[in-house]
């Protein structure tokens, strides 16, 4: 990336022409808000196939694709655990076992779950953090997409941020949820159709996956691993020394894939939020399976640009080089840049461009509409004005809108000041998030699981999280932000390690203080529990659906169809 | 009528399309790696614009019924 990049009238002029596609589905949407519920809920009428797509594109943000391109290359193939294991099955999960309570105790949101199931302090803890963190996190990104875009294009920052974070906030303002959701499905098609020519290009030029797999070897054995610790994804998990992430297959299953991955898509609003949007219980539990299929395809889309972008670098006569940071590392980061620079002529470059803005801006649109609906229902109403009108809580929505947009423009700006600050808040919410899968499994599985237990170990839990990582260091790290700041009394092989490991931990944690705490408070009544808790809800039947449309058969084909791809690349 | 996320798609997909094909054909042609001499703003204009009369057909079946 020595130079930027010169757009021409066609790559313009595809840009202009998302732009206003974006805004107009917003006005569309907007004729279909007459209350609060339309505005948060999307009105409940969203097909199934629509909410499966918006749940995905919703995660899919710009730094989901830059990351993951980074961690491709890095990595390689076993940054697919992050999809086979990490992703798919709490996906499947979800939509089985979770979405009943979710959609069917007709909750607006996730903390609001918590208020029905435990207690008003719960609900508090969780949304507070969640309402900080999304909002903190759309600031992150759009200080790594205006970065990008600078490096990239030549763009002034601060007119991206602004430019981008305007369009997101016109059109949520307008249609609410509605208009997310559907520019997220538009935007999941424009990212498949900019990223997917990269990776044919890139493939054809580097010799097909036999080219790949050759110019992978030589990255790997340079490293001092096996041949093909670059494209097998399991092969190399044994012990941590065997593979660049340092990380061995328990703390890869237990860390990642359990705890983690089911904290995360079992119980962010963000995504949980495009579900509870569906037209029908049947439609809100097959819309997690619907984009589990997707998501199981994504490895090759996203991960594909940085294995491919290393391999090349192998050979001088390719031209490609990763640019290198100030310490002398290589910034992965820019992977995609140096491929989109590399491969794409003008025209596919303005289509490349919009789908990295498109991703960007889905990505946000997921974070300002959980933003709006947590701030307004969990804890504008409860905590300070409560018994308004709906008028005055669909307004409210949209002031909310607002204030999120620019208040995650303030946490641009505070990235780009003050990294440090921001990676502290980051780790911060990591200790939060850890323990919550626990608080939720217990909370729909186990009647007798109270509100002070919950509490109890959701406190409990963020605190052993935070206890490890002052207690460990990754190996090559200095004591601080990357643990160590109690006092190290471990070592990690890497920072994933670490992470998987505080992850387990603290969910540990949290499960036993909120089992000991329950048994020891007063049970809750169980006419209090229907509807909330596995137990003491009637089974669901879809007498209306085929065999066909059952969530548990598309489940288990979901299941199935990944435990294939994980023999295919094992 | 309710609104069909499938026709904003699929008039997108046309447009982006149809620019990436007309770009592909009268612009002077640039040797792309990895490409194997083929147009390729042209061939995946074509695509695009497939998929988007795809998406524009689906959403009119849907429409009649």
């Amino acid at each position: 990336m020595d130079t930027v990049l010169e757009l021409e009238l066609v790559d313009w002029s595809i840009l202009v022409v998302y732009f206003a596609f974006v805004l107009g589905i917003g006005v569309m949407a907007k004729r279909g808000i007459h209350d609060s519920n339309d505005y948060f809920l999307s009105g409940r009428t969203i097909p199934a196939w629509v909410a499966g797509l918006a749940f995905l594109a919703a995660n899919l943000g710009a730094q989901e694709v830059i990351g993951m391109a980074a961690s491709g290359a890095k990595y390689g193939m076993a940054t697919s655990h992050f999809y086979w294991v990490g992703a798919v099955p709490a996906m499947v999960f979800l939509a089985i076992y979770m979405m009943p309570f979710y959609y069917g105790s007709r909750v607006r949101s996730v903390p609001e779950y918590l208020r029905l199931r435990f207690d008003e302090k719960t609900r508090g803890f969780n949304a507070v953090s969640f309402a900080v963190m999304t909002v903190m996190s759309s600031g992150i990104s759009m200080y790594a997409m205006g970065l990008l875009l600078s490096l990239l294009v030549g763009w002034d920052i601060d007119v991206s941020m602004w430019v981008c974070a305007g369009i997101v906030l016109a059109y949520v303002t307008l249609g609410g949820l509605t208009s997310a959701i559907h520019n997220e499905v538009l935007q999941f098609f424009l990212i498949v159709f900019g990223f997917a020519p990269l990776v044919i290009l890139g493939l054809n030029d580097i010799g097909g996956w036999d080219g790949l797999t050759a110019g992978l070897a030589t990255v790997a054995t340079s490293q001092g691993y096996e041949a093909g610790t670059w494209t097998e994804s399991w092969r190399h998990l044994g012990s941590a020394a065997a593979n660049p992430m340092g990380v061995e297959w328990f703390g890869m299953v237990m860390g990642l894939g359990f705890v983690l991955s089911f904290g995360y898509w079992c119980t962010d609003f963000l995504l949980v939020q495009r579900a509870m949007a569906a037209e029908s219980m049947s439609a809100a539990r097959r819309a997690p399976i619907i984009g589990s299929v997707p998501k199981m395809l994504f490895p090759f889309l996203v991960i594909l640009p940085g294995m491919i972008a290393v391999a090349a670098t192998q050979d001088p006569a390719s031209g490609i080089s990763i640019p290198v940071n100030p310490d002398g590392s290589q910034n992965f980061n820019l992977v995609i840049p140096v491929m989109l620079d590399h491969y794409f002529p003008n025209g596919l470059l303005g289509l490349g461009l919009t789908a990295l803005i498109a991703s960007f801006m889905s990505g946000m649109a997921g974070n300002v509409t959980a933003f709006n609906t947590v701030w307004t229902n969990d804890i504008y109403q409860p905590y300070i004005r409560s018994g308004a009108g709906d008028r005055h809580y669909l307004w409210m929505g949209r002031a909310a809108t607002v204030a999120g947009v620019l208040l995650a423009l303030a946490a641009a700006y505070l990235v780009s000041a003050f990294n440090n600050i921001m990676d502290v808040l980051q780790m911060v919410f990591a200790f939060v998030n850890a323990p919550l899968f626990a608080t939720f499994l217990l909370g729909m599985f186990w009647k007798r699981a109270t509100g002070h237990g919950a509490f109890a170990g959701l406190v409990a839990g963020t605190l052993a999280a935070a206890a490890h990582h002052g207690l460990t260091l990754p190996a090559r790290a200095l004591p601080g932000i990357k643990g160590g700041w109690i006092d190290v009394v471990s070592h990690y092989p890497s920072e994933m390690a670490q992470n998987f490991w505080t992850a387990i931990i603290a969910w540990t944690a949290c499960f036993a203080v909120t089992v000991g705490v329950s048994l020891l408070t007063t049970a809750p009544e169980p006419a209090r529990l229907k509807g909330l808790v596995y137990s003491m809800t009637p089974r669901i039947d879809d007498p209306a659906t085929g065999w066909h449309a059952r969530p548990e058969v598309l489940g288990a084909l979901a299941i199935a169809a990944v435990v294939v791809l994980n023999i295919l690349f094992w | 009528m309710k609104f069909d996320i499938r026709v904003p798609i699929g008039l997108l997909f046309v447009a982006i399309g149809a620019m990436l094909l007309c770009h592909g054909l009268f612009a002077p042609h640039v040797d792309v790696r990895g490409a194997n001499g083929h147009n390729v703003n042209a061939w995946w204009g074509a695509l695009m614009a497939a998929f988007g009369f795809a998406m524009l057909a689906l959403a009119r079946r849907a429409g009649r019924r």
